[in-house]
């Protein structure tokens, strides 16, 4: 029977959750680099035991630890995120040039094909490739020198490139997601990117809420049999493209609020979407205090509240966007982590939920892997 | 070996990454500074490479001081020698953390 491990990246360090194909009973390891920032830990799924994970401190700085079986045991690698030719400017919130600084690892993108190679998304907004498990990485410097680069601002959790999509059936086409610049698309392997935001808006954010580039996206989400298909979680209000980021439609339809972080699409229905909706951009908690998922299965538009086994009184925990995962188990499981330390799964699809663990440190990142 | 066997304390989490003793010996050649004390240490402990210095810079992390003798010795120039106390090895040379946020 198949199993599933959950990769779990945290506050003060990370945790590895294993358990059957039943998914009721769970293993929990860790932590692993405690009292380090955890913001991703991710596996190959070339091979599911190759991990890397994002090790951070405002202290000591970034380091990459790599893990070859599963997340027993782990290797730091390299962790020189230099960037390419001249450093150039972007803003500061307050509008000011400020000159290029790495801080940290965001978030991991392994080859769907290659353990060896891996994408880095680094704030401040840069996007990095290891073509040997991370032992050394490249800027792919074209999407910074992107003419709109000068113009980047940062959103609320700094300049950071937290987003990487691959598209499975079109060899050399990945997406990456900026806050606060918005998307873009390469059709090269990252030689040359162009913005993909047609159809955002954001009033009261942007001057011209239209913009080309400027949007504050918190995440995309792909189905990998249909990639043509991405979801967004922007700030404010969730979009779908139906042509590969060429232009987005709104599909907040009926949510309480399209607020909110995480975002994630069903294993096996490319058109089942969950999302977190959060009370609003200063109110980073669920609205009411009731923890709900919101699922759609008309790939947006109407949505349905899934509440079996969530917090429905006094909850007031935010789920950030990387801390929402799926495996590719039959049926679905759908897992999410909360700023309060919870880690959640659904083995049913999202029809109902059990905490796995109620008391880690706030949670950064969950990733689902499937194992044989 | 020949050069200058100098003691460092380093706060717990880069002893746990370094997987060492929070107090180190490590050998310095020539005259020893903060410059060529902290090379040696991270050419005996690789992984110690930018957890102390800016890897591009080379200098000390905002976070991060370095005491010794009862003395902040952070503000001193990279070059400037070490104490006489820790040269001699009566003295540690302290890495620490600062005390910031929770």
């Amino acid at each position: 029977m198949s199993r599933a491990r959950l990769l779990v990246g945290t506050r003060k360090g990370a945790f590895v959750l294993t358990s059957d194909g039943n998914r009721r009973e769970w293993q929990v390891d860790g932590p692993y680099f405690g009292g380090w920032e955890v913001y991703h830990v991710k596996g190959s799924p070339a091979d599911p035991d190759r991990i890397y994970a994002s090790q951070s401190s405002g202290w000591f700085g970034q380091l990459v630890q790599r893990s070859d079986d599963g997340g027993r045991t782990w290797a730091p690698v390299g962790k020189d995120f230099s960037y390419e030719g001249a450093v150039g400017t972007h803003k500061r919130y307050d509008g000011s040039d400020r000159p290029w600084e790495f801080t940290r690892v965001w978030h991991f993108e392994p080859s769907l094909t290659d353990p060896d190679s891996v994408w880095a998304g680094t704030e401040d907004a840069a996007l990095f490739h290891s073509a040997d498990g991370g032992q050394s990485w490249q800027e792919l410097a074209a999407l910074r020198n992107h003419s709109s680069g000068p113009s980047w601002q940062p959103g609320a959790g700094g300049m950071c490139l937290h987003t990487i999509v691959l598209d499975p059936l079109n060899a050399g086409r990945m997406y990456v997601a900026i806050s606060a610049a918005g998307v873009f698309r390469s059709d090269d392997s990252g030689a040359s990117w162009r913005p993909a935001n047609k159809g955002l808006r954001s009033e009261g954010v942007l001057p011209d809420p239209d913009a080309e580039v400027g949007h504050c996206v918190h995440r995309l989400a792909m189905n990998k049999a249909r990639p043509e298909v991405l979801f967004m979680q922007k700030h404010w209000d969730v979009l779908r493209s139906d042509n590969g980021g060429e232009s987005w439609q709104e599909v907040s339809g009926d949510l309480p609020t399209d607020f909110g972080f995480a975002i994630e699409v069903h294993a096996h229905e490319p058109g089942t979407v969950y999302v977190v909706p959060i009370k609003s951009d200063t109110e980073h908690y669920p609205p009411g205090g009731q923890l709900r998922v919101y699922r759609s299965r008309s790939g947006g538009h109407e949505w349905e509240p899934l509440t079996k086994g969530l917090p429905q009184a006094n909850c007031f925990v935010n789920v950030l966007r990387d801390a929402m995962s799926t495996d590719e188990l039959d049926p679905c499981g759908v897992y999410f982590g909360t700023t309060g330390g919870q880690v959640y799964a659904s083995a049913d699809g999202g029809d109902s939920w059990q905490a796995l663990v109620r008391d880690l440190p706030a949670v950064l990142s969950v990733e689902a892997q499937t194992l044989p | 070996m020949s050069g200058t066997t100098i003691r460092v304390v380093l706060p717990s989490p880069l002893s746990t990454l370094a997987r060492s003793a929070r107090v180190v010996e490590v050998q310095v050649e020539g005259a020893p500074t903060q410059r060529s004390l902290l090379d040696a240490l991270e050419a005996r402990y690789p992984v110690l490479r930018g957890t102390i210095r800016e890897p591009a810079s080379g200098l000390r992390r905002p976070f991060i001081r370095f005491f010794a003798c009862e003395q902040d010795l952070s503000g001193q120039a990279p070059g400037s020698p070490l104490p006489g106390p820790v040269v001699s090895g009566k003295e540690p040379f302290i890495v620490v953390g600062a005390i910031a946020g929770g």
